[in-house]
């Protein structure tokens, strides 16, 4: 069943049809989230006992960076599956996803900083995980600056393809070297197997965001995938079709 | 399996005697960078000392860099490359050969200058066996990962920088560890454990790191 599915992802037209179906759902559950998860932590959750209302951008901050290090690892999955099975719609997604998870990652190192400020009193300090982060974007950059240098399409997906495979191979070692080298930030706000240390006032709308800012991510790859794979299949019959159904009044003579 | 990888390693060896320049610039690069950073931070020598192995390593990693832009570029206009491809040996094998050479001459080029450039510096005579050996473990790693960059970029007009931006993140373990080794004889420390490290990073970017060079060299020539 799931593998029908995998295979069915290999034509853009189905891709195209599905995604127009998951897209409302995915968007709506976004907005909910995003809306519920904001009000709660920025309004209803007690305060930091130590930091005060400074520690509420923690809603904003651990979700972009949560989503910065899944963004890097999706770019990875899509590069092995584009290699592996050759398949277009993973191109399509890693260049989609590319300047998303570059921009989380310029939010979390943002708010990050903001957050420094109050707590630490310095904009920014070298320590290890804002310095894997600052990392982070630079990789980011590298596989965004490559598949903008070069012009034939499919070898620059194949190219962001590989580096984006080396990089997550490397991701692991810079992470433990850069933590060697020098640790002051807090450890990890969220783990699987441990219970939090917040209040559940103070980590459920947390959750909430996390969530919400997954969905977000989905829906905004989706929506600048969907703009690829019609720009790229724009000579096919389907594709003509389709601009004929949403613009029939601009008609292309 | 022998015989090719001999007359390989023979042909790279010949081309890079032939251009010298090409050795001997990322060699200059080297010293002119080390000697920039006294006129910048001013001649203090204790703080020259302080900042000595940082400073190394900095300059180093960026010889290397230099050094790898042009890895490729002869053998992609001439035509080689695509001879490569066609070839049934296996193209990692040839890829390493190639890599390898290019280390062994220019890289240690680079160790052997590095003890007088360090003494200018200010570094304890007792810390140039760690030097040594830091760069001699750490230097094939830039060089491999430097030579993903630099096949990814081949076919590009002006891939200098880009090559830079690709792979200068990736260098960063090797250039913490590389400078902690040294940091750590400096203060009186044992650096075996940084230095094993850096051991471990060289073999394993010398097992996975062809994979990638050939990868990265096919998509460039089929393009």
């Amino acid at each position: 069943m799931t593998w029908t599915l995998f295979h069915k992802l290999g034509s853009p037209k189905w891709f195209y049809e599905i995604s127009s179906r998951w897209l409302p759902g995915l968007a709506c559950a976004a907005v909910l989230l995003l809306v519920t998860g904001t009000v709660w932590g920025l309004v209803f959750a007690p305060e930091d006992y130590q930091q005060g209302n400074s520690f509420r951008i923690i809603y904003i901050h651990v979700p972009a960076a949560f989503l910065a290090q899944s963004g890097y690892i999706f770019l990875a999955v899509a590069g092995l599956i584009s290699l592996v099975w050759k398949m277009k719609l993973a191109d399509v997604a890693l260049q989609a996803a590319a300047p998303v998870g570059a921009w989380m990652t310029v939010l979390a190192l943002v708010t990050g900083s903001i957050w420094g400020k109050p707590t630490w009193g310095t904009w920014w300090v070298w320590d290890a995980r804002l310095t894997s982060m600052l990392i982070l974007l630079f990789l980011y950059f590298g596989v965004i600056a490559l598949g903008q240098a070069i012009t034939n399409r499919d070898s620059a997906a194949k190219a962001c393809s590989v580096l984006a495979l080396v990089g997550v191979v490397n991701i692991p070692i810079i992470k433990y070297s850069v933590e060697w080298w020098n640790t002051l930030h807090q450890p990890a706000t969220f783990t699987l197997t441990r219970k939090p240390a917040m209040p559940a006032e103070m980590w459920l709308p947390l959750l909430i965001m996390v969530v919400g800012f997954y969905c977000f991510f989905a829906v905004v790859v989706l929506m600048r995938m969907r703009l690829a794979v019609l720009q790229r299949e724009s000579r096919t019959a389907w594709v003509k079709a389709e601009i004929e159904r949403t613009m029939p009044k601009r008609t292309l003579r | 399996m022998t015989g090719f990888v001999r007359s390989l390693v023979l042909r790279e060896a010949r081309l890079l005697f032939r251009r010298p320049a090409e050795l001997v610039n990322p060699l200059i690069f080297f010293a002119l960078v080390v000697a920039l950073f006294p006129l910048a931070v001013g001649p203090q020598a204790e703080l020259l000392r302080e900042l000595s192995p940082g400073l190394i390593w900095v300059a180093a990693l960026l010889a290397v860099l230099l050094s790898l832009d042009g890895l490729f570029r002869s053998d992609y206009e001439d035509g080689s490359l695509e001879q490569w491809m066609l070839s049934p040996r296996p193209l990692a094998v040839l890829v390493l050969a190639k890599v390898l050479t290019h280390w062994v001459i220019s890289g240690l080029a680079l160790v052997l200058l590095s003890p007088v450039l360090a003494l200018m510096l200010g570094l304890p005579s007792q810390c140039l066996g760690t030097l040594i050996l830091s760069l001699l473990l750490g230097t094939p790693t830039l060089s491999l990962l430097g030579a993903i960059g630099a096949a990814l970029t081949v076919g590009l007009r002006r891939g200098g920088l880009l090559l830079a931006l690709l792979i200068l993140p990736l260098y960063i373990p090797v250039l913490i560890l590389g400078s902690g080794a040294l940091q750590a004889s400096l203060q009186g420390m044992s650096s075996s454990g940084q230095l094993l490290w850096l051991g471990s990073l060289a073999v394993l970017t010398l097992t996975l790191s062809p994979f990638a060079i050939s990868a990265g060299l096919r998509i460039s020539v089929g393009e």
